[in-house]
């Protein structure tokens, strides 16, 4: 996991180096100075030298001089290092991202990838410039007050020796407690925020019943619970800076006790005497730095361990090796095809599908939720792999075309489609970055989308909100389907695709489709019986395997389940905007 | 603590008064920790000055004790040794007084985010739906993570800190103001000078964090796009120039991060190095003093003194620290005091609801529920009750509406309810349909003209009497976190088992109900992401059966569930709607038809109505949608 992300500092590694090696000259100077200090009042102040306080008082100033430039060079290379770490690891992730097949699409939801992208990095990029500038510095000044100290006095700096592993012990006993606490807490957290998500978005529901009271107390025992549990997490936590403290004065009462002893038998002097309080103080805040990098780091391991597993993720898809690039006609075929979204699973999606479909043939799917329409046609464009048989596209399994050009032949309009932010003819040109705007209202007129677009005071250049929050979900799919158009394609595939079309228009686009592009065979997945029913072929799907397949008519005589929906929806179960028969 | 995930969110736009706000949020905590909060400023006063005390120690150290050790040839440590022991128990009392205040700081800072939560939400909970629909639900739950967590931090670390190094400087200021004067003023020019240095260094990676959230802010909308329409990218090969793209907007995030963070990082080495020369200088000028004695400024003066200067430079750092999250949580305590000062719900009604019971021809209010209801009018001027039965009459007369006064959306609606009509709206998309059912249960008032409901003006009835009268079945269905059962309870608290499963056998949920794996007892979260789409409406459904209101306010759902479920589905609606007044925001053939009343609504007004036969024979604006031959979209 650890080697993952490493290998994305790339270009940082000087940075990543340089960091810690300032971070130590740092500390060496700081720690020069407690020990100039003691030479000053030794050497300079009781024998009443008072050049060599000038002179050794100088060497410090040059030393703290020193300190500032490598503390600013640490900060500069800590963060320019993090921030650097945090850009090649979004970037990684989401190119990465982009290689993924629609089953790793899937695996990750949308808002996981975009929490580990967002959120974790940045908890990763903070932990990184930790480690680099804390996690040296903070040792390293431990080791080195210690070093002086020995230097110093070896049996008083035994003493901070002690009190180091004390106190190292009491701190991970309580960090390791109150961590567990924490992991406990923040669930809770999460099931706060959720309920209040919750009201916000259903305000209207608790309005209408009015459970305002209700709903308050609900929360009020939530919130009850968050204070219990955070008061307990951080009643660990409120011993450390008192149990900091005992130690520290502890140390300094003993070091001056046996301190005044030795300097009355002359084997200290007051100087040292003062340098070694000052190491003291170093000693234990390090300590106290350390273990609190490390709490930092513990919780960034989770997001560490997010991140690893987007990078880690493989694309179950891989192109073949000589790739065919052109897709002769738009036949299909079905060979004995199986199909499971989980590898081993026991239930398959779809069950021995076989068929064949002629160049240039509209063909209608129906069948109720679940029943594996959308499964089936994704298998067309290779969006996922069969477990078993294959899947042909003119001729040749899909497998065996470079995924782009059969991506570009076989058009799809999914049923969750999304507009992306940008003009209307930036989306269009999803479709086809080289389409001319003649080419973009073409493929409108066939989408039947020119007529609103030509309403908007913009046209072509009105701007598209995210996710297309402002245009209305018939102009979507319509804008969609024209963006599916531009790519020329010898297979179009709607799914679901003119659902919040009202009838006449959806009549209107299969009559464009039928006569502008009649080379292209078109498969439409539709509810409604009057999309599908002028389908030169309609498949029935029923539980992953096809029930009928047949025309409009032959279906009627002999398919129970096209019958029964026909019924339905011609005897007064329909939409309201509903035409009834044709 | 911060946790993973909770990040702040750096420099928003700057709050105009942070000194009321400041005061407010202090009143806030104070409120319900007055005793806590008197205990916690005492407890850190006796806990800097025991560390004080302890710091003087080093001065007497030296000069009272090792320096006359020196000079005889037998020390007598016994004075020394009580000396130490009395420095011991100021740093034992110094160490209780830190974990006092720690630790009521936890009951503190907890109690008081517990208390925000409590009065957000209840509040907020008594806002009227205005407020929910002109706000983005992001920004309000935003409050209740982003804003209190920057609240956590100010109140558990920034301000006991604050009052922390407050007092420290003020006794260590004394303190060295008693040993020398002209060292003081030596640190204080020291002290101007890092003051300067750290404003001057934050100010420029202030500018930086505000660029740098701006670039994270456009790099997370950009992930977010993408990665909700990644299907769609792959579909069109996209994946190139999305990479493109990232690339470039990433790489300026890179940029202003590591500005940013430079910056805030030379902070740090600044001031510890400036007050290492401060040290440095006070030591050469101390040693120059204590030398030439000037003042009787003693070599135990200047130890004392230079541990001073150390612990004079700490405070005032922690402080320059601590001002960042403040200025941060005083934008998260904006958002708070602004959600908490939203005006609420008014309700000025005084018509109630009543369980009523016929006594010799007259109906009388009584406690038992009787299934009959009536509402009791007091008169405003005698005091006089009146009781009308409830019988579900609803009468617009003249309704203006707009969601604000310049955009009336809806114009001069009249229309005549009886008891057990149904009522259907039809019109294309923006028609107003939909903001007919804001209106009879008051989510939104009108402009002009009244509507009554069994004769009584709804502006009179109380509101929640009034909503408890009506059902309502919304085309977003909404659940619940919690059992199926809680969900179906939702509309009737006090409902027993028996009744509930009566109410989902009505709304058709019963049988798919007892095939989930816990049958009624199952979880439902996430707003019933496990469920179908059918199922929740079906749940929907129920949850209006079992208030069993006299009214009923149905908004038809347009989404495509597949044409069994949405028989099923139907049949729940035709079931619920038998007996009841009904007004429904049509899109089946079927509810139509069967509709006393159709309205047909175009640009808020109606143009049309009558039933099914009548306008369809008028050959007007109906005809044309329902023979399918006009554009609704």
């Amino acid at each position: 996991m650890i080697k993952t992300l490493a290998k994305q500092i790339k270009e940082f590694k000087a940075a990543s180096i340089a960091t810690p090696l300032f971070m130590i000259l740092e500390v060496l100077m700081e720690m020069i100075i407690p020990y100039l200090m003691a030479s000053i009042i030794d050497k300079g102040v009781n024998t009443g030298d008072i050049h060599h306080i000038y002179k050794v008082g100088g060497i410090m100033v040059v030393a703290a001089v020193i300190g500032l430039f490598a503390g600013m060079m640490g900060g500069r290379f800590g963060a320019k290092a993090s921030a650097g770490f945090a850009r090649n690891l979004r970037e990684a992730m989401f190119n990465n991202i982009q290689t993924f097949s629609f089953s790793n699409i899937d695996k990750f939801s949308t808002a996981g990838l975009v929490t580990r992208m967002t959120t974790d990095v940045t908890n990763i990029q903070n932990a990184y410039q930790m480690i680099l500038r804390m996690f040296t510095r903070a040792p390293a000044s431990m080791i080195c007050a210690m070093v002086m100290a020995f230097t110093i006095n070896a049996r008083l700096a035994c003493i901070y020796l002690v009190a180091v592993i004390i106190l190292g012990i009491l701190l991970f006993l309580i960090m390791s407690h109150a961590t567990k606490y924490f992991q406990q807490a923040f669930p809770k957290y999460d099931d706060l925020n959720e309920s209040v998500q919750e009201n916000v978005s259903a305000i209207r529901v608790v309005k209408a019943y009015v459970r305002e009271e209700q709903e308050t107390s609900k929360l009020r025992r939530a919130s009850e619970n968050i204070y219990n549990i955070f008061v307990k997490a951080e009643t660990n936590l409120v011993f450390n800076a008192p149990m900091m403290q005992t130690v520290v004065y502890t140390c300094i009462l003993l070091v001056s006790w046996f301190g005044a002893k030795m300097i009355a038998s002359d084997s200290l002097t007051t100087g040292e005497l003062m340098s070694l309080l000052t190491y003291c103080m170093n000693i234990l805040m390090s300590l106290m730095m350390l273990s609190m990098v490390f709490v930092m780091v513990a919780m960034s391991m989770a997001s560490a361990r997010r991140i690893s597993g987007v990078l880690n993720e493989t694309s179950d898809l891989k192109n073949p090796e000589h790739p065919t690039m052109k897709v002769e006609d738009g036949s299909i075929e079905f060979r004995h095809v199986d199909f499971a979204y989980k590898k081993d699973s026991d239930e398959p999606v779809l069950e021995d599908i076989d068929l064949k479909i002629r160049s240039g043939e509209t063909i209608g799917i129906i069948g109720g939720t679940g029943s594996a329409k959308t499964s089936l046609v994704n298998l067309i464009s290779r969006l996922y792999d069969v477990t078993k048989g294959e899947v042909l596209v003119g001729g040749r399994n899909v497998k065996d075309y470079d995924m782009e050009v059969l991506r570009d032949q076989v058009s799809v309009v999914l049923q969750n489609n999304v507009l992306f932010s940008g003009t209307i003819l930036d989306n269009l040109r999803w479709g086809d970055k080289e389409a001319t705007l003649e080419e973009c209202r073409h493929a409108c007129e066939l989408a039947c989308a020119d007529e609103f677009i030509d309403r908007f005071p913009k046209g072509y250049e009105t701007y598209i909100e995210q996710g297309g929050s402002n245009v209305s979900g018939g102009q979507k799919q319509r804008l969609c389907i024209a963006r599916a158009l531009l790519k020329k394609p010898k297979v179009l595939i709607l799914d679901d695709s003119t659902s919040a079309v009202d009838t006449a228009t959806d009549a209107k686009i299969r009559r464009a489709f039928r006569e502008e592009i009649p080379d292209t065979t078109k498969l439409i997945i539709a509810q409604r019986i009057s999309s599908v029913q002028d389908a030169d072929r309609i498949i029935v799907m029923e539980d992953g395997k096809v029930n009928g397949f047949g025309t409009h008519e032959e279906l009627l005589e002999q398919n129970d389940i096209y019958r029964e929906v026909y019924e339905s929806q011609t005897s007064g179960g329909g939409d309201f905007d509903e035409k009834e028969g044709e | 603590m911060p946790g993973p995930g909770r990040q702040p969110r750096g420099m928003k736009a700057q709050v105009k008064n942070p000194g009321e706000l400041f005061l407010r949020l202090m009143k806030y905590v104070l409120k319900d920790y007055k005793f806590h909060c008197i205990s916690v400023v005492v407890l850190i006063v006796v806990s800097v000055l025991c560390n004080v005390q302890g710091t003087m120690f080093m001065k007497n150290l030296i000069d009272e004790y090792i320096t006359p050790f020196l000079l005889s040839d037998n020390p007598n440590f016994t004075p020394l040794a009580h000396a130490i022991a009395r420095v011991a128990a100021f740093y034992a009392l110094g160490v209780l007084a830190t974990f006092g205040y720690n630790r009521l700081m936890v009951n503190v800072t907890q109690g008081t985010l517990r208390n925000l939560r409590n009065d957000l939400f209840s509040h907020m909970e008594k806002l009227p739906v205005k407020y929910f629909d002109t706000h983005a639900h992001g920004d309000i739950m935003s409050v209740y993570t982003n804003d209190i967590d920057t609240l956590r931090q100010m109140i558990s670390q920034s301000m006991p800190q604050l009052l922390n190094s407050g007092i420290t400087i003020i006794s260590v200021f004394v303190s060295m103001l008693i040993l020398s004067i002209p060292l003081t003023v030596v640190t204080m020019i020291m002290v101007g000078i890092m003051v300067f240095c750290s404003k001057k260094s934050a100010g420029q990676s202030g500018a930086y964090f505000a660029k740098q959230q701006k670039d994270l802010g456009t790099v997370n909308g950009y992930i977010e796009e993408m990665m909700n329409g990644q299907k769609v990218v792959k579909v069109f090969c996209h994946e190139e120039e999305n990479m493109q793209n990232f690339k470039k907007l990433n790489d300026e995030l890179y940029v202003s991060a590591d500005k940013a963070n430079t910056f805030a990082n030379f902070l740090g080495p600044i001031n510890a190095q400036i007050g290492n020369i401060s040290y440095v200088i006070c030591a050469i000028i101390g040693g120059v003093l204590a030398l030439g004695k000037v003042g009787g400024f003693t070599l135990g003066g200047l130890a004392s003194f230079l541990t001073f200067n150390k612990s004079f430079s700490m405070p005032i750092n922690q402080i320059s620290m601590q001002m960042n999250a403040i200025v941060m949580a005083m934008a998260g305590a904006d958002r708070i005091f602004k959600l908490m000062d939203e005006k609420e719900e008014l309700d000025e009604g005084y018509v109630t609801l009543v369980n009523a019971k016929e006594e010799d021809g007259k109906l009388t209010e009584c406690e038992e529920r009787t299934e009959r209801w009536a509402w009791k009018h007091t008169h405003q001027n005698d005091g006089s009750v009146d009781y009308v039965e409830v019988k579900g009459e609803v009468v617009f007369n003249g309704v203006d509406f707009g969601y604000n006064d310049e955009k009336i959306v809806l114009h001069d609606i009249k229309l005549y309810a009886k008891p057990g009509q149904k009522i259907a709206f039809v019109g294309s998309t923006g028609a107003g349909k939909t903001t007919i059912t804001n209106l009879i249960n008051r989510f939104y008032d009108i402009q002009d003209g009244k509507i009554r409901y069994d004769g009584i003006n709804i502006n009179k009835i109380k509101k929640a009497d009034l909503r408890h009268s009506l059902g309502i079945v919304l085309q977003d269905t909404h659940l619940f976190t919690g059992t199926v059962r809680d969900n179906i309870r939702f509309g009737k608290l006090d409902a027993t088992d028996e009744e509930i499963v009566a109410a989902a056998k009505l709304a058709n949920a019963d049988s798919f109900i007892r095939r989930l794996p816990k049958g009624y007892d199952t979880m439902l979260t996430g707003d019933g992401a496990n469920l179908s789409q059918g199922q929740r409406q079906l749940l929907a459904i129920a949850r209006a059966a079992i208030a069993d209101p006299p009214v009923l306010i149905l908004d038809e759902a347009t989404s495509s569930i597949d044409t069994r479920t949405e028989r099923i589905v139907q049949d729940g609606m035709d079931k619920l709607m038998r007996g009841r007044t009904t007004f429904v925001i049509a899109h089946r053939l079927s509810t139509v038809r069967n509709s006393d009343c159709i309205m047909v609504l175009e640009q808020g007004r109606i143009i049309e109505r009558g039933t099914h036969d009548e306008l369809i024979e008028e050959k007007g604006r109906y005809y044309q949608l329902y023979t399918g031959n006009a554009i609704s979209a």
